[in-house]
C-alpha cells in the first residue's frame, strides 16, 4: 500500500484570542497556511436572553435588547419597539419618530466607529482606534445627555421614547455632527490609500450576490455585493420615509468593499440627524395613554388616576392582545428582527430575535477558504461580528 | 410594486390547499407538516414569487396542543420587496425535512431548533448543539425547562477543574401571577371566606 503523507494541522483558535472579537472558538483545518475548513463554535456567550424574556413584562424586555449587539444598543431596541407597538396597534407621535431616528443613526455611526478601527487593528494599524475612541466617547456623551446612560441606555421604549432631548440638545448635536466629516476625511487618508490595508482586504474574503442572499447576509454585507438593499429605504420605518439618503454598495464583495461601505454609510447618517434636526418640532415624545406609557412625576403627586397608572405599569405591566408579529430594522449590522408572539398576558409568550451576525459568521468557512491563516482575521473584522448577538 | 392582496391572490393560486392570511404587513402560509420542504421550495423556485432569502426560523412551543410546536420560516423576497412566513403545527416527534439544500443559511438555524427545542431534521448535515454548552441535556426553550436550568458550574480548588452540580436556589424565582389579584392567595386572609362562597354558589 501507497503511503500518503497528509499534511494538515487543525489548530484552535480562540476562544480567547484578541482577533476573535469576543468568544468565538474556531477549529481551523490547515494545509500550510492555507485554510481547508474553518469552523465556528458559538455559544460560549449564550445567556438565554428568549428565555428570559419570557418570563419579564415588556418592559423589562426592552433592556435585554441593549445588551445583546452591545456596540449598537439603541437600535436593537428599535426593532423591540416597533413589534411591540405594533401588537399594541399605536402609532408613536413625530417628535418621537425623529428622535428615533436621530439616535439609530448615531448608534450606527457609534458602531461603524468601532468596527471600522477594530477592523483595522486586526490587520496591523493601531492609530485608528485611538482616534475613533476619542469620537465614540464624545458621541456617547449624547447617549448619556438623553438617557443617563453611555452604553445600555432602554431609551427607546414602547409606546415613544423614555424622555424628552435635554435642552439645547438640538444645537449642541448638530454643531458636533458637522465636525464628524472632517474627522472622516482623516480617518479615510489613514486608512482608505494605505498600502498595507489594500494588501490586506482587497479580494479577501470575496462574497457574491447569489451567496449573499443565499446565506441570509443582510446590511453592508449584502450590499457589498452590489445589491441595494436597505430596510431603511425599502421597508421604512418611523421617520426614514421623510429624509433623503444615498445607498452605498460594492461592487466586488470583498473585505476592502464592507470597509468603504461603512464609512460611507456614517457620512449617510450625518446627511440623516441633519435633516431630522431640521424638522423635527416640539411635541409629544411618548403616546398619551397612561395604560402604556408612565404619568409624568408631578401628576403623580396630585392624581390617584395617576399613581395607580404608574403602580400597575410598572409591577404587572401593560397587557399585549393576543397577536404575532415581526418586526426588523437596519441595524448597523443587517437585519435585527423581533418575532414576537403574545397571548394576551403582560409577558411575551415567545420572542425569537434575529440577529444578523448569526447569518454572517455561518458564512466563515465558506469565505476563508483558500485563504491564508492570517485572512480571517481579516475576514472576520469585516463581517462585524459581535458576540452578544451572535450568542443571545 | 404589488400590493399585499394582489400578492395574496398569486399564492392563492400557486397554493390551493394551504391556509393563507394576512397578518398585519406580511403573509402567513399555513401548512401540514410534511409539506413543509416543498412549499419552500415552490416560494424560491417560482419566477412570480421568488421568495430566495430565508430570514429566520423559530419554533414556538404549545404544551398543551396536541401537536406540540409551531414552526416558523420567516422568509424574504428582495424583488417582490415582501416578507412570508410559512408556518406549520407539528408534532412533538416528527421530523421535519431539512431545507438546507434549498436555503444554505437554514444550518445554523436548524442547528439553534434542534438545539433550544428538540425538534429534529431530517437529512441536516451536522445536526449539533449550537447554543448550549457542550454535553448539555434538556432543550431550553422548552415550556416545561426551567428558567434556573439544572446545572449550575464553579471552579473547584481541589480537583482544579470546572464542576457541574445541581442548581441550589437560596430563593426560588418569584414568578409573579397577575391575571388576576385575588388567585393564589387560596383564601388565607381572615375575614375573607364570604366572598368566595358567594362566588361558588
Amino acid at each position: 500500500m501507497k503511503e500518503v503523507e497528509i499534511n494538515s494541522t487543525t489548530l484552535n483558535f480562540g476562544p480567547q484570542h484578541p482577533a476573535a472579537h469576543g468568544v468565538l472558538r474556531l477549529v481551523v483545518e490547515l494545509d500550510g497556511e492555507v485554510v481547508e475548513r474553518a469552523e465556528p463554535h458559538i455559544g460560549l456567550l449564550h445567556r438565554g436572553t428568549e428565555k428570559l424574556i419570557e418570563y419579564k413584562t415588556y418592559l423589562q424586555a426592552v433592556p435585554y435588547f441593549d445588551r445583546l449587539d452591545y456596540v449598537s444598543p439603541m437600535c436593537q431596541e428599535h426593532a423591540f419597539a416597533l413589534s411591540t407597538e405594533k401588537l399594541l396597534n399605536i402609532k408613536v407621535p413625530l417628535r418621537a419618530q425623529y428622535i428615533r431616528v436621530i439616535f439609530a443613526e448615531i448608534t450606527r455611526i457609534l458602531n461603524h466607529l468601532l468596527n471600522v478601527p477594530a477592523y483595522a487593528a486586526d490587520i496591523g494599524a493601531v492609530t485608528p482606534f485611538l482616534w475613533c475612541f476619542e469620537q465614540r466617547e464624545k458621541l456617547l456623551e449624547f447617549h448619556e445627555a438623553v438617557s443617563g446612560a453611555r452604553f445600555h441606555a432602554a431609551y427607546f421604549r414602547p409606546g415613544g421614547v423614555h424622555q424628552d432631548m435635554p435642552e439645547g440638545m438640538e444645537n449642541n448635536l448638530y454643531k458636533h455632527i458637522n465636525t464628524l466629516p472632517s474627522f472622516l476625511d482623516d480617518l479615510e487618508t489613514l486608512l482608505t490609500n494605505n498600502r498595507i490595508l489594500r494588501q490586506r482586504s482587497v479580494d479577501i474574503g470575496i462574497i457574491t450576490k447569489q451567496e449573499a442572499i443565499e446565506w441570509g447576509c443582510t446590511g453592508p454585507v449584502l450590499r457589498s455585493a452590489g445589491v441595494a438593499w436597505d430596510l431603511r429605504r425599502n421597508q421604512p420605518y418611523d421617520a426614514y420615509d421623510k429624509v433623503n439618503f444615498e445607498i452605498p454598495i460594492g461592487k466586488k464583495g470583498d473585505c476592502f468593499d464592507r470597509y468603504l461601505i461603512r464609512i460611507e454609510e456614517m457620512r449617510e447618517s450625518i446627511k440623516i440627524i441633519n435633516q431630522c434636526l431640521e424638522k423635527i418640532k416640539p411635541g409629544d415624545i411618548s403616546v398619551n395613554d397612561n395604560k402604556i406609557t408612565p404619568p409624568k412625576r408631578n401628576t403623580m403627586k396630585k392624581s390617584m388616576e395617576s399613581l395607580i397608572h404608574h403602580f400597575k405599569l410598572f409591577t404587572e405591566g401593560y397587557r399585549v392582545p393576543a397577536g404575532e408579529t415581526y418586526c426588523a430594522v437596519e441595524a448597523p449590522k443587517g437585519e435585527f428582527g423581533v418575532f414576537l408572539v403574545s397571548d394576551g398576558t403582560s409577558k411575551p409568550y415567545r420572542c425569537k430575535i434575529r440577529a444578523p451576525g448569526f447569518a454572517h459568521l455561518q458564512t466563515l468557512d465558506h469565505l476563508s477558504k483558500g485563504h491564508l491563516m492570517a485572512d480571517i482575521a481579516a475576514i472576520l473584522g469585516s463581517l462585524d461580528i459581535v458576540f452578544g448577538e451572535v450568542d443571545r | 410594486m404589488l400590493t399585499i392582496l394582489e400578492n395574496k391572490k398569486i399564492l392563492l393560486e400557486k397554493f390551493s390547499n394551504a391556509n393563507i392570511i394576512i397578518n398585519n404587513q406580511y403573509i402567513e402560509i399555513q401548512v401540514q407538516q410534511n409539506e413543509i420542504f416543498n412549499v419552500i421550495k415552490k416560494l424560491k423556485d417560482d419566477s412570480k414569487l421568488h421568495y430566495d432569502q430565508l430570514i429566520d426560523l423559530t419554533a414556538i412551543d404549545y404544551p398543551s396542543r396536541e401537536k406540540r410546536f409551531d414552526i416558523i420560516y420567516i422568509l424574504l423576497s428582495m424583488t417582490l420587496n415582501k416578507r412570508i412566513l410559512v408556518k406549520s403545527s407539528i408534532d412533538e416527534n416528527y421530523k421535519i425535512q431539512s431545507i438546507t439544500s434549498i436555503h444554505k443559511a437554514s444550518d445554523w438555524y436548524e442547528r439553534e431548533c434542534y438545539d433550544l427545542f428538540g425538534i429534529e431534521f431530517l437529512n441536516h448535515p451536522d445536526l449539533r448543539r449550537i447554543m448550549t454548552d457542550y454535553n448539555f441535556e434538556g432543550h431550553p426553550l422548552r415550556k416545561d425547562f426551567p428558567l434556573t436550568g439544572h446545572t449550575e458550574v464553579r471552579y473547584d480548588d481541589l480537583e482544579k477543574k470546572v464542576v457541574y452540580e445541581p442548581v441550589k436556589l437560596t430563593q426560588e424565582y418569584r414568578n409573579f401571577d397577575y391575571m388576576s389579584p385575588w388567585e393564589g392567595l387560596d383564601n388565607k386572609l381572615i375575614g375573607d371566606e364570604k366572598p368566595k362562597e358567594e362566588k361558588n354558589k
